[in-house]
C-alpha cells in the first residue's frame, strides 16, 4: 500500500552525487550519462603492479603520451551509457532485419550480375577482418585507456565493430546462398591477395600499438576515416551502377553508424588537441603517419574496384575530406 | 558465382561462421606480440579451437535482448523516482545495505568490466574473446544500473554520495578494492579463474541472495528490479566461468596444479569479502531472509560440493580452507558486526545494536555456543548505550596484509582467541588474519608486500592527517551525518518524520 507523504517532509538533501556536484560547481540534478560516466574509474591508491606491466599502475595516465588535466573532459556528445547505447542499436538492428527481409523477399541479391557478386566478395567481405581488428583495438583502449569518459564509449565501439563484422558476414552468407564459400574466398583474399596486404599489414601493426590514444586516433579517425567513405560511399555508388544496389541497402547501417560515431571521435580528438601544444603536435604526427598509411593501403583496392583513374580520384577525394576534418580538429 | 536459393543453416553453424571465421593467423606481426599475456602464467593450451562457446550470441541478438531488459528496468526506476519508492522500504536502517553495496560492490563491477575487456583483447581465441567482451559490456551495465538505482536514495539518505572516491580510500573498502586489483593485475587465466570461476560461479549466489532477496523482503523495488534484470547476465557469466575452467583443465594435465592453487587463493579471498555480507544478512536487513550460516550451507556446501564433485575427475579438490569457513559459519557475522559497531565513528554507514527480537532470532539460528559467547557482549554494549556512552574504539586496528580486514577473526577451533599469523619476508614481519591469507602471501610475497594498507598509510601521513577529523575529511565521510549509530542520525530523523506523516495521513 502506498501512502502519500507530505511534500514538506520529502525535502531532498542533495540533488546529485557529490563528485558530480563538485564538477558542476553546484548541486544540480545529473543526467544518467553523467552519473554513469564521470569519476567512475579508480584514480588512486592502487595495491599491486600488474604482472603484465610492472612499469605502470593498474590505471595509469602515463600509458599515453597525451596529457590531460582532466581525462573526463573527453566527453561523448551522444551521451551514451549502457542502456541508451543498447536501445539505440537495437532500434537500428530492427531496420537492418527489415532490410534483409526485403532483399530476400524481392530476390534482390539474385538480380546482381555474377561478376559483380565476385567484386563484392573481393572488396566488401574481407572487411569483416578489418572490423575484427577494430574490435580488438577498441577493446584494448577499453582495457588500458584512462577515464571512463573515454573507455565506456570505446567499449560500446568494441561491440559495434563486432556487430558490423557479423553484418558483413551475414551479407557474405546471403550472397552465397548461406554457403561459406564467399566468406572463405574473402578470407583468402584478406590473407593472400596482394591488393589486401597493405591493409592487413596496417591492421596487424595497429594491434601492437602501445599508446591507447595513438591507437584511438589511428583506428577510429585515420583508418576508419578512409575506409568508411571509400567503401560505403564510393564503392557503394559503383555497386549501385553495376546492379548491386541491394548491397548499399544492406550496408546503410554502416553509413548511419559512421556518421554518428564520427561525432564522438571528433569530440575526443578535438578536446585532446586543444588541451596543450604537446598534445596537438603528437596527434598531428600520429595522424600524418596513419592517414598516409591508410591512403597507401587502400589505393590498390580503390583502383581494383573503380579502375585506375576513378580509383585514384576516389581515394584522393576521401583523403581530402579526411584532411579537412582533421584541420577542423586542429591536427592537420 | 551467382546467388541461388539459400540453404538451411543451423544456429550453431551460423554462429560458427559469423564468429570463428573472423580471426586469421597474423604474419606481419608475431602472434606473441599481439597476444603478449597468453603464456607467462604457464598454462598450457594444446588446441585453442577446443574452447566451446557457451552461449552462441551474435552482437545483434545481444543488443536486442539487453535493450529489452533496459527498457523494462528504467521504466521501473523512473516510476520509483516519481512515486518516491524510497518511502516504501521496511525501515530507514535498510538503506545502509545500499551504502555498502554502492561503495563496495559497484566499483567492483566496474573493475570486472575493465578486467573482462583486458581478457577480451588478450586471449588468443575468438570465441573466448567475444564471451569476455560481452561480459565486459555486462559489467559496465551492472555498475551503471546500480549507480542509477541508488541515485534516488542518494537524494535523501547520507552515505551514498561519494562511492567511487571512497572506494579508493576508505579502510574497509580497500578489502574489496585489493581483491579486484589482485585479480586484474594477474594474467588472463588467473583473472578468469578468480572472477569468472571462483567469484561468479562459486560465490555469486552468496552475493546475490543477501542483496536481492534482502531488497525484495524490505520493499526496495529499485534494487530488486535491477537484481532480477542482472540475473540473466549472471547466468551467462557463470556458464563462461565453468566452461573456461573445464577447457583449461582439459587442455593439459599440468594445468591442474596451477588451477588448484588459484582456486584455493580465490576461494579464500572471495570468502573473506563475504564477511560483510554475513553481517548484512544477520544484522542489517530490517526483515531477515535467512541466517548467514544457512545461506552458506545451501550455496556453498551443497551447490559447491556438487561442483567440486564434478571437477574431481580433473584432479581438482575443494579449496583447502573450506573447512575453516565452515567452522567460522556460526560466528562470522557477529565478529564482523561487533567490529563495525565499534568503528562507527570511522565508517561511511550506520551501525546499531540488534533488538531483543533480533537477538532471539540469532540465538535460535546459531545455538547455545553463540549465546554463551556473544549475548554478554551485546548486553554490555547496551548498558553503555543506556548510560549515553556508546563504545567507539579509538585505536587504529592492525590489518591483515592480504585481505586487509582488521585482525578480529578468531582461531578456527577457539572462538575466544584472536587468530594471528605472521611471516618474515626480506627482513620485515607481515601479519595475517588466518592460515588462508598467510598461504596466499607466501605464494606471491613480492605482490602482497606492495599492498596499500589503509592503516599504514594513515600512520605514514598519506591520508589527510593524524586526527580522525582529518582522516574522515580525506575519506569524505561527513562527520555526524554518514557515521556513528543509526540511532540519532539524520537518516533516522528523516525516516521518523516520514513515518509521522504517514500516521497523520492514515488517521
Ligand atoms: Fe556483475
Ligand atoms: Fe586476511
Amino acid at each position: 500500500m502506498h501512502i502519500d507523504i507530505k511534500a514538506a517532509s520529502l525535502q531532498q538533501k542533495r540533488q546529485a552525487y557529490k563528485h558530480l556536484a563538485k564538477r558542476f560547481g553546484e548541486d544540480r540534478p545529473a543526467s544518467r550519462y553523467e552519473e554513469g560516466t564521470l569519476d567512475l574509474a579508480p584514480e588512486a591508491n592502487f595495491h599491486y603492479r600488474p604482472l603484465w606491466d610492472a612499469d605502470h599502475e593498474l590505471y595509469d595516465k602515463t600509458r599515453s603520451k597525451i596529457t590531460m588535466k582532466d581525462w573526463y573532459a573527453l566527453r561523448d556528445p551522444r551521451q551514451f551509457y549502457y542502456a541508451n547505447y543498447n536501445i539505440t542499436r537495437a532500434g537500428q538492428i530492427e531496420s537492418v532485419e527489415h532490410n534483409f527481409d526485403m532483399v530476400e523477399k524481392r530476390g534482390m541479391l539474385t538480380a546482381i550480375p555474377a561478376e559483380w557478386v565476385e567484386r563484392i566478395t573481393f572488396y566488401l567481405l574481407p572487411l569483416r577482418h578489418y572490423e575484427w581488428g577494430a574490435n580488438m583495438n577498441n577493446c584494448q583502449i577499453t582495457a588500458l585507456g584512462h577515464g571512463t569518459a573515454l573507455t565506456a564509449p570505446t567499449c560500446f565501439a568494441m561491440g559495434d565493430r563486432l556487430g558490423i563484422a557479423q553484418l558483413i558476414g551475414r551479407i557474405g552468407l546471403a550472397l552465397a546462398s548461406n554457403n561459406e564459400t564467399a566468406l572463405n574466398a574473402a578470407k583468402d583474399a584478406w590473407v593472400n591477395h596482394p591488393d589486401w596486404q597493405g591493409v592487413r599489414k596496417m591492421v596487424e601493426d595497429s594491434l601492437v600499438l602501445e599508446d591507447p590514444m595513438e591507437l584511438f586516433l589511428a583506428q577510429n579517425l585515420a583508418l576508419d576515416g578512409i575506409v568508411y567513405p571509400l567503401v560505403y560511399g564510393a564503392f557503394s555508388r559503383e555497386s549501385d551502377r553495376r546492379g548491386g544496389a541491394a548491397i548499399s541497402f544492406l550496408c546503410s547501417f554502416m553509413n548511419e553508424w559512421y556518421e554518428e560515431t564520427g561525432k564522438w571521435v571528433d569530440a575526443v580528438i578535438k578536446v585532446a588537441a586543444a588541451e596543450n601544444d604537446e598534445n596537438k603536435a603528437l596527434l598531428k604526427s600520429w595522424f600524418a603517419i596513419w592517414e598516409a598509411r591508410a591512403v597507401a593501403a587502400f589505393k590498390p583496392l580503390s583502383v581494383a574496384v573503380l579502375g585506375a583513374e576513378a580509383g585514384a580520384q576516389a581515394i584522393a577525394d576521401v583523403e581530402a575530406t579526411l584532411k579537412a576534418r582533421a584541420a577542423k580538429l586542429g591536427i592537420a | 558465382m551467382s546467388v541461388t536459393a539459400p540453404k538451411k543453416l543451423s544456429l550453431k553453424e551460423r554462429y560458427r561462421i559469423l564468429t570463428r571465421g573472423l580471426d586469421w593467423t597474423p604474419t606481419y606481426q608475431e602472434p606473441a606480440k599481439i597476444f603478449p599475456h597468453a603464456e607467462f602464467e604457464g598454462i598450457k593450451i594444446r588446441d585453442w579451437d577446443g574452447f566451446v562457446d557457451p552461449f552462441r550470441l551474435t552482437m545483434d541478438s545481444y543488443w536486442k535482448y539487453q535493450a529489452e531488459k533496459e527498457r523494462k528496468l528504467y521504466a521501473v526506476l523512473d516510476s520509483f523516482q516519481q512515486n518516491n519508492g524510497q518511502t516504501a522500504i521496511t525501515d530507514g536502517r535498510y538503506v545502509n545495505v545500499l551504502k555498502i553495496f554502492l561503495t563496495a560492490i559497484t566499483p567492483g563491477e566496474y573493475q570486472a568490466h575493465r578486467g573482462f575487456a583486458m581478457l577480451g583483447r588478450q586471449v588468443p581465441n575468438v570465441g573466448l574473446r567475444i564471451a569476455a567482451q560481452m561480459q565486459s559490456l555486462d559489467e559496465l551495465r551492472h555498475a551503471q544500473t546500480q549507480i542509477h538505482s541508488c541515485s534516488h536514495y542518494n537524494k535523501y539518505f547520507d552515505g551514498l554520495h561519494s562511492f567511487s572516491y571512497q572506494h579508493d580510500r576508505v579502510w574497509y573498502l580497500s578489502v574489496v578494492k585489493s581483491f579486484f586489483d589482485d585479480a586484474r593485475t594477474s594474467g588472463p587465466f588467473e583473472f578468469l579463474i578468480a572472477i569468472g570461476f571462483s567469484f561468479e560461479y562459486v560465490l555469486t549466489n552468496l552475493l546475490f541472495v543477501p542483496f536481492m532477496s534482502g531488497a525484495a523482503y524490505n520493499g526496495d523495488l529499485s534494487t530488486v528490479t535491477f537484481g532480477f534484470s542482472a540475473q540473466s547476465d549472471e547466468s551467462r557469466h557463470m556458464t563462461l566461468g565453468l566452461e573456461a575452467i573445464k577447457f583449461i583443465l582439459e587442455q593439459h594435465e599440468d594445468n591442474a596444479a596451477i588451477v588448484q592453487k588459484w582456486i584455493d587463493k580465490w576461494f579464500w579471498r572471495g570468502y573473506r569479502i563475504l564477511a560483510i555480507l554475513a553481517m548484512m544478512m544477520d544484522y542489517m536487513l530490517p526483515k531477515r531472509i535467512m541466517p548467514w550460516k544457512d545461506a552458506w550451507d545451501i550455496y556453498f556446501n551443497e551447490a559447491g560440493g556438487a561442483l567440486f564433485g564434478d571437477l574431481a575427475r580433473y584432479g581438482i579438490k575443494m579449496p583447502n580452507t573450506a573447512e575453516v569457513a565452515n567452522k567460522e559459519a556460526f560466528r562470522l557475522s557477529t565478529e564482523t558486526m561487533l567490529t563495525f559497531y565499534q568503528m562507527g565513528h570511522a565508517s561511511g554507514f550506520h551501525s546499531w545494536l540488534p533488538s531483543e527480537d533480533e537477538l532471539k532470532w540469532l540465538a535460535e539460528a546459531y545455538g547455545p555456543e553463540w549465546e554463551r559467547l556473544y549475548l554478554p557482549r551485546f548486553k554490555y554494549f547496551r548498558e553503555l548505550e543506556a548510560k549515553g556512552e556508546h563504545y567507539y574504539n579509538p585505536s587504529l586496528p592492525q590489518l591483515c596484509q592480504v585481505c586487509q580486514i582488521p585482525m578480529f577473526f578468531t582461531e578456527p577451533d577457539d572462538p575466544t582467541k584472536i587468530c594471528f599469523r605472521d611471516t618474515v619476508y626480506n627482513g620485515d614481519r607481515y601479519h595475517f588474519c588466518s592460515d588462508g591469507c598467510q598461504h596466499i602471501f607466501e605464494g606471491e610475497p613480492e605482490k602482497y608486500v606492495q599492498a596499500w594498507l589503509p592503516v599504514h598509510q594513515v600512520m605514514q601521513g598519506n591520508c589527510g592527517g593524524a586526527t580522525i577529523d582529518e582522516i574522515r575529511k580525506y575519506w569524505r565521510v561527513e562527520d555526524g551525518e554518514d557515521n556513528y549509530d543509526y540511532v540519532g542520525s539524520p537518516d533516522e530523523t528523516m525516516w521518523k518524520s516520514w513515518q509521522a506523516d504517514r500516521l497523520k495521513v492514515g488517521s
